[in-house]
């Protein structure tokens, strides 16, 4: 299988900010490949790079089988780029915007419309009002549509669903997935964890450094130890009294619960003897299944350690 | 704890022929982490602009720390925070400065200031940061400092919109202990987010769809009555928006 992007140690600095260290990973063709990682990462200059847009210092990036440097002027044929910031043409309409698109990349709406048909048909009845005008959901519709318009072979999404709401995000992947039928390679970034499951392959990314990549389930699979989940009616003081308890190893707050990890793997009732006398109650205990958030934890303490 | 500091009863705000919130009626209690949520233009906007005094309700009643939001707009002002994700902190401005800047915005003296500064820096750990421009502060301890400035003048309430949108895990589990720690020091904590897992961990969350609350319960309740496993599923069942 042709790779289509192919990155080897790519480094890049601005002043003394190191923002990308040494960064190599490949993507396949037609996968879903999702960079996840705080912001701050390195993963818009990563995609700037790979959109051919900056250089590296050092290392090669190759994507499509191009140089990203002696190959440009080809590739960004090839290449649909939807930045992170919204940047279309405000005084524009939606129909403007996208037979612009069109027209500078030397094609038309109509040549390619079954492409975007799924997507732009939610923004077409409003085909005449101005870009600036429209909602948070439907500019982020219409920046697809534009950077889809020229049927890209690689399409490449900086952070597309952060400040969307939770049903325009489900919608959002769900088009993703479609893209897929029309032999389209995408590389998403997102800093939000739970997105890395609608993804092929995944590389988390945290300051300039690739700590790991593999699919999602892999991922999870990764974590180290027998990971539990407690709850009870003072969440706060929880915490603190898990971090006191001897046997512990890490306690972090995950949403109603604490994800716990204990240096002999097992609970037993000396814990349960311990948050009581602590002046805890309704404690509840259980194993859980680690998720990526609770692996990308894992490593970023490994790495603060190293 | 049953210090109810908001209270919203009928509440109706129409821009012309546009009802933005419809016939809303909440309470929040003292100490509690409230989680607000909703699709964009929901009306949670409108919402929070009316319950931080700068927007007046076109019917009904709100009452916020126990001023009345119709008749006393200003003074609600100096009984809240606020911090977003987006903007919080002047960049060009040392540590030290944007703590004594909105100290003096809400009327603090002078030796108040300097004596809770000094409190603030030693608790966070930022006693070698003092002097420094926000512009040089990793993005995660921006964060945190935000934070402890929008409760600095301890405001009954405090309004934090996304506030761990974008950061890192170990970061935001940090931001996290530090609201449940401002929560049992009596402080509400009011919440807004797109970011459903931000919402787990809130006591009770409100979900808003087209100017009306749809739901109003702890997250665990929700789960259990809409079937779900997550917050982020409750969502997609019954805040869907008409369109996009």
């Amino acid at each position: 299988m042709q790779k289509v992007i192919e990155s080897t140690d790519i480094s890049k600095a601005f002043g003394s900010t190191k923002a990308l260290n040494d960064i190599t990973f490949s993507v396949d063709e037609s996968e879903i490949f999702g960079l996840i990682g705080p912001d701050g990462a390195g993963k818009t200059t990563l995609f700037r790079i790979i959109a051919t847009l900056l250089r590296p210092d050092n290392g090669e990036m190759k994507v499509l089988g191009q140089d990203c440097i002696t190959g440009f002027k080809e590739l960004r044929r090839n290449i649909g780029y939807m930045p992170g910031r919204f940047s279309l043409y405000q005084d524009l309409t939606v129909e403007e915007n996208l037979n612009f698109y069109a027209t500078v990349f030397g094609t038309t709406v109509k040549e390619n419309y079954d492409l975007i048909s799924d997507i732009y048909s939610h923004i077409e009845p409003f085909k005449k009002r101005l870009t600036g005008k429209l909602s948070g959901g439907m500019k982020q519709k219409l920046a697809l549509s534009c950077a889809l318009i020229h049927k890209p072979k690689l399409l490449i999404l900086d952070e597309p669903t952060t400040g969307v709401d939770a049903v325009s995000r489900y919608e959002f992947w769900a088009m993703l997935a479609k893209l897929r039928q029309h032999n389209i390679t995408i590389i998403v970034s997102t800093p939000y964890m739970d997105e890395a499951m609608r993804c092929d392959r995944v590389a988390l990314i945290q300051n300039g450094l690739i700590l790991s990549v593999a699919p999602p389930q892999k991922i999870r699979d990764g974590f180290s130890r027998k990971l539990f989940m407690i709850k009870a009616s003072e969440k706060y003081k929880l915490i603190i009294a898990l971090r006191k308890y001897p046997g512990t190893v890490t306690a972090y707050p995950f949403g109603d619960s604490v994800h716990v990890t204990f240096s002999d793997d097992r609970i037993d009732e000396s814990l349960f003897r311990f948050l009581s006398e602590e002046g805890l109650s309704n404690v509840t205990a259980g194993e859980t299944e680690a998720g990526i958030e609770d692996r990308f934890l894992e490593l970023m303490e490994k790495g603060a350690t190293a | 704890m049953n210090e109810k500091v908001i209270y919203v009863k009928n509440l109706v705000k129409k821009f012309g022929s546009f009802v933005a919130n419809d016939n809303l009626s909440f309470e929040v209690f003292g100490g509690e982490i409230f989680g607000f949520l909703g699709a964009n233009g929901a009306g949670k906007t409108t919402a929070i602009r009316i319950l931080s005094g700068l927007s007046s309700p076109t019917s009904g009643e709100v009452f916020v720390a126990g001023i009345n939001a119709s008749k006393n707009p200003e003074e609600i002002k100096k009984q809240i925070g606020y911090m977003s994700q987006k903007f919080s902190l002047y960049e060009d401005l040392t540590v030290k400065e944007n703590i004594m800047l909105y100290g003096g915005i809400y009327g603090l003296s002078k030796s108040l200031i300097k004596e809770r500064t000094d409190n603030l820096l030693e608790k966070l750990n930022f006693r070698e940061y003092g002097d420094k421009l926000i512009a040089a502060l990793p993005l995660g301890l921006r964060q945190k400092l935000a934070f402890s400035i929008a409760v600095f003048h301890e405001p009954k309430i405090v309004f934090l919109d996304e506030p761990t949108g974008g950061v890192d895990p170990i970061t935001r589990r940090q931001f996290w202990e530090m609201i449940y720690e401002t929560a049992a020091r009596g402080i509400t904590v009011f919440v807004t987010t797109h970011y459903m897992d931000e919402a787990e961990y809130c006591d009770r969350i409100s979900i808003m769809s087209e100017g009306k609350i749809v739901a109003l319960d702890t997250p665990e309740n929700l789960k259990k009555l809409y079937n779900a496993g997550t917050v982020e599923e409750v969502f997609i069942k019954i805040a869907r928006p008409v369109n996009n």
